[in-house]
């Protein structure tokens, strides 16, 4: 995996789609919601006031603040 | 393994993460024979219900959903504690409810639950949605798999049969997670060196998930060595932990999934509309404005069925007590008026839960709870204060009841502490009585609608800084993640709504019935004493209604309560009240309900007189010089007192029940009469200066 494409989860948009390259520091119930890494994610949609977002992942809709995945590093997919 | 057949009851807890089906399960295992378990130290709601199969009592356990066995938070730990309980409580199986439509999650769950070794079987819900290989799943966990669909009743006896089996034939799970090897190392070293406890325990021990602080302290130390080992491979124990789990839940899933995930599916396609970023807003907005206007709507008319009965039942114990006079004002004035007053908002109560469990049902609270986390985020509450806050506007009692959906316990205390801002159903009517008289009449029913709509967003409009301080003073600290899960739209399933509308009724009935049942007395008592001399029918012309409405007054004026409004007046003036209104709200803080009561009986209205006489009694009601008592001014800062003020001894009581503290309760009560004071008394002197009259 080239590392240096690496990305804050944040920065995606809605619409895109990515690999989670690597979770640290992050709450422990993140990774028991599926956030481990080599989980692909898609970002849905990002609440009217930019914030929380909301996510695709494992199969369920999950909402998290901005402030919540810091940590969570992604690899964008096609 | 020992089996149950021999006792009398058995006990099933029913285990999964939340939205699974887990309540629908429940409700259908069990009916409506539930109530709310009793467990020594546990605050969280445990439902318990049971059913009988062939003259044996099987006793369900609704655990509230859990995502993980790890608790973050006190209910989580509660809920676990309740679940894993090894006492006589603990449960003889546990029906684990896996979502066919998110399975690896659901088997992340199960993969922990299955390291506990007791005996369980799954319900596998949602196969309308996922098609699952029931069987092949069966296969590759090592229990009993039923898949069910609840609210349709399908699968449920075969969940009975198998529960049946299942306790005659307890079968424990023994799962190959696939560990890396040398995680498995690492825990067959620690049993070679005599540290005690099972494999799943070792192993827990060497990922530092498990707290190896009470081990002797040799074990400690091997307990350290190990953990130093994997650490020192680059290895982050509890990530390790649940990537290894969904591995394994992914390679399930695989396996037994027989069609292909739809990748745009029914949900999509809503949520497109609904948590749009501008029409969301206004379709959230619409279906609030619709729950509004459905509980005044709807339950009016029930309301003055209500009244109607209690009326009525005046009226029938009115006669035979007539004899003892004390008894008679006792019963009438203080028993039924008292719990009839609390009664009259129970269809509010029973209509908004009802709009609760609809929209929790079809999966657009958690959107709404999105859509709101911003806004309500940014003063130290989240977008699930949103529930409860607006419960609040029917009632602050299941508005502080509702705080329980959110995890995090300090934004929780700070919506509890917030909700009785809202202004609840029983402020309506001195709104309506005020704006009636001094508004509608000059201004027209277009500034009336905007007074009325202005007074129930004054509560909001303070329970946000309010919620800022308390957010930087008493309820400092680390908070627990938002962390929202959005369920598939659905159908809200009737027995579910009517369930939890039912359950609601009743625990409101309990909870505020025996308050205000107390309280009523103790106030009828501080009315009825001490007793007042009659007044003299001969020396005076009056008509025997008036001699009666006198009669009234005057008991008011000496009574106990009556002596204290007039001793603490000087304290309201400021806010323009005077005695009659300052005693008429003194004689409403344990239940703001009883204010236009108090007022009628203050401004000398008899009996058979109606809301108008009162109307034109408070209109024409003059100040010992002889200009009129109230205007504007006084008529909003009455209304922005009892907007704010905390009169409502049950608001206190259940903050008590619910924060186990009559700390925050009586912080709650002196902040808002503090707050109510100031600025009643704000807008009262800016009404004189800018001449409203």
């Amino acid at each position: 995996m080239d590392t240096s494409e690496q990305i804050e989860l944040g920065e995606l948009k809605p619409g895109d789609k990515a690999r989670v390259s690597s979770v640290v520091g992050t709450i422990p119930r993140l990774h028991e919601l599926g956030l481990v890494p080599g989980t692909l994610i898609k970002v849905l949609r990002v609440a009217p006031l930019g914030d929380p977002v909301e996510i695709f992942v494992r199969d369920s809709r999950l909402c998290l603040r901005r402030s919540e995945m810091k940590g969570i590093m992604v690899v964008r997919e096609s | 393994m020992s089996t149950t057949l021999g006792k009398k009851t058995a006990r099933v807890a029913i285990v999964g993460r939340p939205n699974a089906g887990k309540t629908t399960l429940f409700n259908a295992l069990t009916g409506a024979k539930q109530r709310i378990g009793n467990y020594p130290g546990i605050t969280v709601e445990i439902a318990e219900g049971s059913y009988c199969v062939s003259g044996r009592v099987i006793q369900c356990l609704d655990v509230p959903g859990l995502y993980s066995l790890r608790a973050i938070s006190e209910d989580e730990d509660e809920a676990l504690r309740v679940m894993t309980a090894a006492d006589d409580s603990a449960a003889d199986l546990y029906v684990i409810v896996m979502d066919g439509s998110s399975l690896e999650r659901c088997l992340f769950l199960f993969s922990q639950v299955a390291e506990l070794g007791r005996p369980m079987l799954v319900a596998l819900t949602m196969t309308d949605v996922e098609a699952v290989d029931a069987e092949e799943l069966s296969r590759h966990i090592g229990v009993e798999v039923i898949p069910v669909v609840a609210h349709r009743n399908q699968g449920v006896d075969e969940l009975r049969d198998a529960i049946e089996r299942n306790l005659a034939d307890p079968v424990a799970p023994d799962l190959e997670l696939g560990y890396p090897e040398m995680v498995r190392i690492a825990v067959q070293r620690l049993a070679q060196n005599g540290v005690a406890g099972s494999v799943n325990e070792l192993r827990e021990y060497a990922l530092g998930i498990r707290s190896h602080d009470g081990l002797p302290e040799l074990q400690r130390l091997q307990v350290e060595a190990e953990m130093k080992d994997l650490l020192g491979k680059n290895i982050e124990g509890r990530l390790l932990d649940s990537q290894t789990r969904y591995a394994w839940a992914s390679s399930v899933r695989k396996a037994v999934h027989t069609t292909a995930p739809r990748t745009k599916n029914r949900t999509d396609k809503i949520d497109a509309v609904l948590t749009h970023r501008v029409f969301g807003v206004f379709i959230f907005l619409a279906i609030m404005y619709g729950v509004f206007q459905g509980i005044y709507t709807l339950a009016s008319p029930l309301m003055d069925l209500i009244e109607m009965g209690t009326g009525w039942l005046s009226d029938l114990v009115s006669g035979p007590l007539s004899g003892t006079p004390m008894l008679h004002d006792l019963v009438i004035d203080g028993v039924i008026a008292g719990v009839g007053g609390v009664l009259v908002f129970l269809p509010q109560i029973a209509i908004l839960f009802f709009f609760i469990a609809v929209l929790e049902g079809s999966g657009y609270l958690a959107r709404a709870a999105f859509l709101m986390d911003r806004s309500l985020g940014w003063c130290g509450l989240n977008g699930r204060a949103f529930i409860p806050l607006l419960s609040s506007y029917a009632c602050a009692i299941p508005g502080i009841m509702a705080a329980r959906v959110m995890p995090d316990p300090k934004s929780r205390l700070a919506t509890i502490l917030v909700a009785p801002l809202m202004s609840c159903s029983a402020r309506l009517p001195v709104y309506v009585l005020l704006i009636g008289i001094f508004i509608e009449p000059q201004y027209g029913a277009a500034a009336a609608g905007l007074a009325l709509f202005g007074m129930h967003i004054v509560g909001l409009l303070v329970a946000v800084p309010t919620a800022l301080v308390l957010n930087r003073g008493f309820l400092k600290g680390p908070r627990l993640p938002f962390l929202l899960e959005m369920p598939r739209y659905q159908w809200p399933k009737p027995r579910d709504v009517a369930i939890t509308v039912w359950s609601k009724v009743a625990s409101f009935l309990k909870t505020a019935g025996t308050v205000i049942l107390a309280m009523s007395i103790v106030i009828w008592a501080l009315l009825y004493f001490p007793r007042t001399a009659p007044v003299d029918r001969y020396r005076n012309p009056w008509t025997p209604e008036q001699i009666e409405s006198q009669q009234a007054q005057r008991q008011l004026e000496n009574s106990y309560l009556g002596q204290f409004g007039r001793a603490v007046t000087p304290v309201f003036e400021p806010a323009g009240f005077d005695w009659r209104l300052t005693t008429s709200i003194i004689a409403a803080f344990p239940a703001r309900e009883v204010v236009v009561p108090a007022m009628s009986v203050i401004f000398g209205m008899g009996e058979g007189e109606d809301s108008d006489d009162l109307r034109s009694a408070i209109r024409d009601a003059k100040k010992p010089d002889g200009t009129p008592l109230m205007g504007l001014s006084n008529a909003i800062s009455l209304m922005v007192f009892f907007a704010l003020c905390c009169q409502c001894l049950s608001t206190v009581a259940t903050i008590k029940a619910e924060t186990k503290s009559w700390k925050w309760a009586w912080l709650a009560f002196f902040y808002m009469t503090a707050i109510a004071w100031v600025l009643a008394v704000v807008v009262y002197q800016a009404g004189i200066a800018f001449g409203w009259g």
